[in-house]
């Protein structure tokens, strides 16, 4: 495909004498960010390590603006275009400043360019103020800003990810995702992320390929896959949250209106008008009706046809089509007392702050 | 006590009025201990690279062999040492045996598996990554070598101490090979072992203070390295 800077043909690589990966194609599209989920053992490393030229495929071909991989110098030469950050900060044990500059030396870069380079990313992930700090006396949310900021000085043509806020507590994993989501989208970075958590994936990543044994069972937009996992396992990893796309059309006093296929959804939040986002309605917080009820708090109500019913025990998964989809769960009970099949027409109902909004950078809001 | 007393003022009159033969005899120990331990700092931390970053056939086999070779008593080097260098022997072509430089082999092959096998307790305590970290940074083969000893280095400074240790305090190894020839082959342990053994302990507690003092003056030197680049 057109405007894929790496690509990736008929891969497979063992560990060992196993084969742990085989890939028929993928593609990384210039200046977008690929998020390969999958659950623990699934080939993300092995793949991400492979595409990073640190692994030698058994056989196939990794090429990236068209330029194979197919020997070792080739690999070599690879390396000093693109990088790699590994889940733990694997810093060196001197400071942060010559942390961030060690790739630099190690490309030969000179002095006045390790300068601004190490200035830009300082002020990037916030490291300004331990440039001089030992690397061993850093938090690991400290370290692993080290870590990509290290990565990003390098200015790669393509930057891979390997689940770098894994180890991380939940406040500081949330700071830095925003910090590298805000220098991915300014940088135009070209980026590959492994990760098993969905929101990570749907904050940072424009597409999405989900592994299983070393196989990609399946691929697209995130928002896609999401919605329409393509089996029961895709589907269990990657959750049942009902994700849109929409652009906001208004931010008033932190409720924001996103137009999504041409219907307005009222969500709490902070985002500027005509800034696309993400927004995710969990299927347990949209109530169904056959009449738009009056009396009622939620901001959202919309009218739509029943498009598919799925028991799963005591409850049923309902699909609605909307003008968009909606997931939503309802007792067998209350399925049987709105008459549910598919084609029924229903009222879709949910409050504004059952909505979850993902933007994919933070600024102020406008 | 008088003894001991006696010997230590020897020891000190020995060394202040720079006696020809103990200097000697001190220049000698410490030029054939640094060459062996340098000798064994090459092939040792060499080895140990080898056995930390690669998977092959044979590898804990090997690993097996260096920890055994820690524990190589000097006297059975010695042997070896003292046979392949013997006139007939394989290698007596080469009029080796009884000269420092036999010292300096012998040294060597006792000094190789203490510094590798300390050097691969090192580098294995360093993370897995590590090594994919730095070629993932760009870094050609000869850097991320470099690097990953550079990371080990504290450690690395005490299997050379521990190395340097083995050398300039063996005994067993440096008599049969060298032959304790007096202002050729005489170093500081072989000439210990013959004061005692003529009863001269003053002179052997004054050279035993003497090898005791280098050893200091060595370690420390390589402390004084290994603690320096401690980070703030």
């Amino acid at each position: 495909m057109s405007g894929e800077i790496l690509t990736v043909r008929d891969l497979v690589v063992h560990r060992g004498n196993v084969p742990v990966l085989a890939l028929p194609a993928l593609g990384v599209r210039a200046g977008s960010v690929l998020a390969l989920v999958g659950p623990n053992g699934s080939g993300k490393t092995t793949l991400l390590q492979t595409l990073a030229g640190l692994l030698e495929p058994r056989s196939g071909v990794v090429a990236l603006a068209g330029e194979p991989l197919d020997s070792r110098g080739a690999r070599a030469a690879y390396r000093k275009r693109v990088t790699l950050v590994f889940q733990e900060p694997l810093l060196f044990d001197t400071t942060v400043r010559a942390n961030v500059e060690s790739g630099l030396k190690l490309r030969r870069l000179g002095a006045a360019d390790r300068a601004a380079r190490l200035a830009d990313v300082a002020r990037r992930f916030g490291i300004a103020h331990l440039l001089d700090r030992s690397a061993r006396k850093l938090s690991g949310g400290e370290a692993q800003r080290t870590s990509l900021a290290r990565a990003f000085a390098l200015k790669p043509e393509i930057l891979f990810l390997d689940e770098p806020f894994s180890a991380l507590d939940a406040p500081t994993r949330e700071a830095l995702i925003d910090d590298l989501a805000r220098t991915l989208q300014e940088t135009r970075t070209t980026a590959v992320l492994a990760t098993h958590d969905q929101l990570e994936a749907m904050r940072l990543a424009d597409t999405m390929a989900v592994l299983r044994e070393g196989r990609i069972v399946q691929s697209g937009r995130v928002a896609e896959v999401i919605n329409h996992p393509a089996d029961e396992l895709v589907a269990a990893f990657v959750g049942m949250e009902t994700v849109l796309e929409g652009i906001v059309t208004s931010c008033v006093r932190g409720v924001l209106t996103v137009t999504v296929a041409g219907r307005d959804v009222q969500a709490l939040g902070e985002a500027r008008p005509g800034e696309t986002v993400l927004f995710g309605v969990r299927p347990e917080n949209v109530t169904l009706a056959l009449e738009p009820g009056r009396d009622t708090s939620a901001r959202n109500s919309f009218r739509g046809a029943v498009v598919r019913l799925a028991p799963r025990g005591p409850i049923l998964k309902v699909d609605i089509d909307c003008g968009f989809f909606l997931t939503a769960i309802v007792t067998v009970r209350s399925a049987e007392d709105l008459a549910l099949q598919p084609g029924r027409e229903v009222v879709a109902s949910f409050k504004a702050t059952a909505v979850h909004v993902i933007r994919r950078f933070p600024p102020a809001c406008g | 006590m008088d003894l001991i007393w006696e010997g230590i003022k020897r020891a000190l009159h020995l060394l202040l009025t720079l006696d020809r033969e103990v200097l000697g005899i001190t220049i000698l120990s410490l030029r054939v201990s640094l060459l062996a331990t340098f000798i064994s700092l090459v092939a040792g931390i060499g080895a140990a690279l080898l056995l930390a970053l690669n998977r092959f056939p044979g590898r804990r086999l090997a690993i097996a062999l260096v920890n055994t070779g820690m524990g190589f008593p000097p006297v059975v080097v010695g042997l070896v040492v003292t046979i392949v260098l013997w006139r007939n022997g394989p290698l007596g072509f080469l009029e080796l045996l009884y000269t420092p430089t036999a010292i300096v082999v012998a040294q060597a092959i006792i000094a190789t598996p203490i510094i590798a096998g300390v050097s691969l307790a090192a580098l294995q305590q360093l993370p897995a990554d590590l090594r994919l970290q730095i070629l993932a940074l760009g870094a050609s083969r000869a850097q991320m070598l470099w690097l990953i000893v550079r990371e080990a280095r504290l450690p690395l400074l005490a299997a050379v101490m521990a190395g340097f240790g083995g050398v300039i305090s063996e005994v067993g190894a440096a008599i049969m090979v060298g032959g304790n020839i007096k202002g050729y082959t005489r170093v500081l342990t072989t000439a210990t072992v013959m004061e005692t053994s003529k009863g001269n302990f003053d002179i052997a507690i004054a050279l035993s203070v003497i090898l005791l003092l280098l050893a200091f003056a060595v370690n420390a030197l390589l402390t004084h390295v290994q603690q320096r680049n401690r980070q703030r």
